[in-house]
């Protein structure tokens, strides 16, 4: 089957099909990722860029080592130390980089839809490593790869997404994936954290933060976005945390077997107490390994839908 | 010159022929061999479109669009005469580039200019511009367009002195505050990621505009309303005789801020395109009179200031080609408003509202008038666009209403070849 389109943009391009593809082609890959010999050759041959103009840690370098264990020539490029410091402009940034006969250029930009502005000029396939507040298919895909991990299926579960809802594309890309898949979202945060309409989305706004994570199957926080914060949406990180942290007391809330998630960078002591973020039933470190082997199953499932053509 | 204008329909009128001599429309006049004869086969003659609300960019920003390919653009959709907004660089607070303006504007020749004056020094927000030397120079309005008038008592300041010199205050009505986006806030923008300016920026300066009107005994012109509330304040407003009076523009009847999904900047403005309630707002607005005239906000915008990351793009669009089409396609076709609405809204309330004294079609008259063919359906194509940037969102749409011929004081000024 494959993929249907030459880019991977967002979660709102997949369909429920694709998205159960994918999932199931990085339990293939995370076989590859914990046995001994990492090296495949599916890649072998081809080239991938990372073009990063945020910083990034894990979204990167996952990137980077997975098109690396798949055999591909990869190179990475920042905005600073690049020609974008030189004022040269996205589209002429992107053309220079599709001209090296790249095959796949993996993006991240701070302004939303910035991908689907690229990738109708481009011959490489586009995937977006995280768009503004728009989406961040990749992170939304190791999540539900983890929870794919510990449950039979989506349908009907109960996911809570707490934490700051207005600038995350955290939240977006998984209120997609998880709806196109049968799961419920419920969604808290500070009000003046909450978008406009996310209801529309699939998601349920829930009253407090207790009120999200009852009953849950999964919990995740959020990050708050301190970068993003250039007016004040809430009054102090004693405030935020005093009444929108994920506590040990509002995890008692969920299932007995419900799991903890964060897609990192985490605040410690703001979306979550350290003990949390190390308790029993935090997955937070295996998402960063389930992180790569999502990368490599899509970039291998790029690859392939670029190579039958 | 002489021309006959024969084998038309005239607008609201039995005449099949126009006879003009100079700038003047005539009593018949003898054919002799030096009558220009156009025979129109059976199109229909308007007065000449009044805008009241474009950007003609020059001076400062000729790479965007100049004083005469913003006419020949007007000239184009039918306009016989436009109002040019100080938007410029150097801005257009004082006489002298007011005298720039509409000196370059007679050289090029293709449509009357009247300049409107910026209400504030260099559109600052601070101190009162030369509103009485730049009325002496030609201007016939005062916004600082592009921005909201900044602060109440600014507006204040602005409206009263400017009443002392007979002219309007035409307000960009946009709580800058609340204006920190790229589009429309709602569930669209929620779902696209994009920052949204709400509805409410809008409303909250239009209602202190009403407020301010109705207290002082002023008038107060809303510049292109786009939203819902802010329709159902100015119909409240008039219906207690405030003298408030409105426009919109033709994106804000066919458009909305689903459009923006695919981040194409050609659907960027601002105010934003809005949701599909506001659209019909904005149409009931028009059909009941609420809404007085159709203005462009033609706003060329270079390529490269265009074709970048949405939110990072300039705001607006052309318009001048379009505006006509638009509304007899989009309003008058589906029977919302009637054809004399229609030129209500694109001549006789704008010109009235800046006491222009345009519009007229009779013998004595200046010889302005465009005309239109309403039957065949045709497909707009950007790339023929006369005006000097092309960003439209309309490029391809099926449309009635094209220009075959402008006529601006007996010059032609744009004629078809078919």
């Amino acid at each position: 089957m494959g993929l249907k389109n030459k880019d991977l943009l967002g979660m709102k391009q997949l369909s429920a099909e694709e998205i159960m593809e994918i999932l199931e082609t990085a339990k293939t890959m995370k076989m590859v990722l914990t046995s001994g010999n990492k090296k495949t050759s599916h890649l072998q041959g081809k080239s991938v860029v990372t073009l990063f103009y945020e910083n990034s840690t894990r979204t990167r370098l996952s990137f980077e080592l997975a098109s690396k264990y798949m055999g591909s020539a990869s190179a990475n490029i920042s905005a600073s130390g690049s020609s974008v410091s030189k004022g040269e402009s996205l589209l002429d940034t992107v053309r220079t980089i599709d001209m090296m006969a790249t095959d796949i250029v993996v993006m991240r930009h701070p302004q939303s839809g910035a991908p689907h502005f690229i990738a109708p000029y481009l011959n490489a396939s586009v995937v977006n490593a995280g768009d503004g507040m728009n989406e961040h298919p990749t992170q939304a895909l190791l999540d539900l790869f983890t929870m794919y991990e510990r449950f039979d299926s989506f349908e009907g579960k109960n996911i809570a997404i707490c934490g700051d809802l207005y600038h995350s594309r955290v939240v977006r890309s998984n209120t997609i994936g998880l709806t196109k898949l049968g799961a419920k979202v419920s969604v808290y945060g500070p009000r003046t954290m909450v978008p406009v309409g996310i209801e529309k989305m699939g998601a349920r706004v829930a009253s407090s933060v207790a009120d999200a994570v009852k009953d849950a199957d999964a919990v995740m926080g959020l990050r708050v976005q301190l970068e993003r914060q250039h007016k004040s949406l809430f009054p102090s990180v004693a405030e935020y945390s005093s009444f929108y942290s994920i506590t040990s007391d509002i995890l008692a809330l969920a299932k007995p077997e419900a799991f903890l998630m964060h897609p990192g960078p985490c605040n410690h002591g703001v979306e979550l107490p350290t003990a949390v973020y190390d308790c029993d039933q935090s997955v937070i470190n295996e998402q960063v390994t389930n992180g790569v082997a999502v990368r490599m199953a899509v970039l291998y499932m790029l690859m392939a839908r670029r190579n039958s053509l | 010159m002489k021309i006959l204008v024969t084998n038309c329909k005239v607008f609201n009128s039995d005449k099949t022929s126009l006879y003009i001599e100079d700038d003047k429309f005539v009593n018949p006049f003898e054919i002799d061999d030096t009558v220009v004869v156009k025979d129109m086969k059976g199109n229909m003659v308007f007065p000449g479109f009044v805008d009241l609300h474009c950007h003609l960019r020059e001076p400062g920003f000729e790479y965007k669009e100049t004083i005469k390919t913003g006419t020949m653009s007007a000239a184009k959709g039918g306009y016989t005469s436009v109002c040019s907004m100080p938007n410029t660089f150097p801005v257009c607070d004082n006489a002298s580039v007011v005298h720039g303006i509409m000196k370059k504007a007679k050289e090029a020749g293709f449509c009357r200019v009247y300049p409107v004056g910026a209400c504030s020094k260099g559109e600052a927000g601070k101190e009162l511009s030369e509103m009485g030397l730049m009325k002496e120079a030609g201007i016939v309005a005062v916004t600082d367009d592009g921005k909201c008038i900044a602060t109440a008592e600014l507006l204040r300041k602005v409206m009263e002195y400017s009443s002392d010199f007979g002219l309007l205050v035409m307000d960009h009505c946009e709580d800058a505050s609340l204006s920190d986006g790229s589009m429309n806030e709602s569930d669209t923008s929620t779902s696209i990621g994009l920052r949204g300016i709400p509805s409410v920026a809008e409303d909250i300066i239009i209602a202190r505009d009403i407020i301010m009107s109705e207290y002082l005994g002023i008038p107060i012109h809303i510049c292109h309303v786009s939203t819902k509330n802010g329709v159902r304040m100015i119909r409240e407003a008039k219906k207690r005789g405030v003298k408030v009076t409105t426009e919109t523009c033709p994106h804000y009847f066919t458009l909305n801020d689903e459009n923006c999904v695919n981040y194409d900047s050609n659907f960027k403005m601002y105010p934003p395109l809005r949701e599909n309630e506001d659209v019909n707002a904005i149409i009931e607005g028009l059909a009941d009179g609420t809404i007085d005239c159709i203005a462009t906000d033609h706003a060329p915008h270079h390529e490269d200031e265009k074709t970048i990351e949405f939110a990072l793009a300039n705001n607006g669009i052309v318009g001048l080609e379009t505006a006509f089409p638009l509304g007899y396609t989009y309003l008058v076709k589906t029977n919302r408003i009637t054809l004399n609405q229609l030129i209500d809204a694109m001549v006789y309330n704008p010109s009235s509202i800046l006491k222009l004294g345009r519009g007229s079609l009779e013998v004595g008259a200046d010889a302005d008038f465009t005309v239109m063919d309403l039957d065949n359906e045709f497909v707009f194509d950007k790339s023929k666009m006369l005006c000097k940037s092309k960003n439209t969102p309309y490029d391809g749409y099926k449309l009635f209403g094209k220009t075959i011929l402008t006529v601006m004081g007996g010059r032609i000024t744009y004629e078809e070849l078919c």
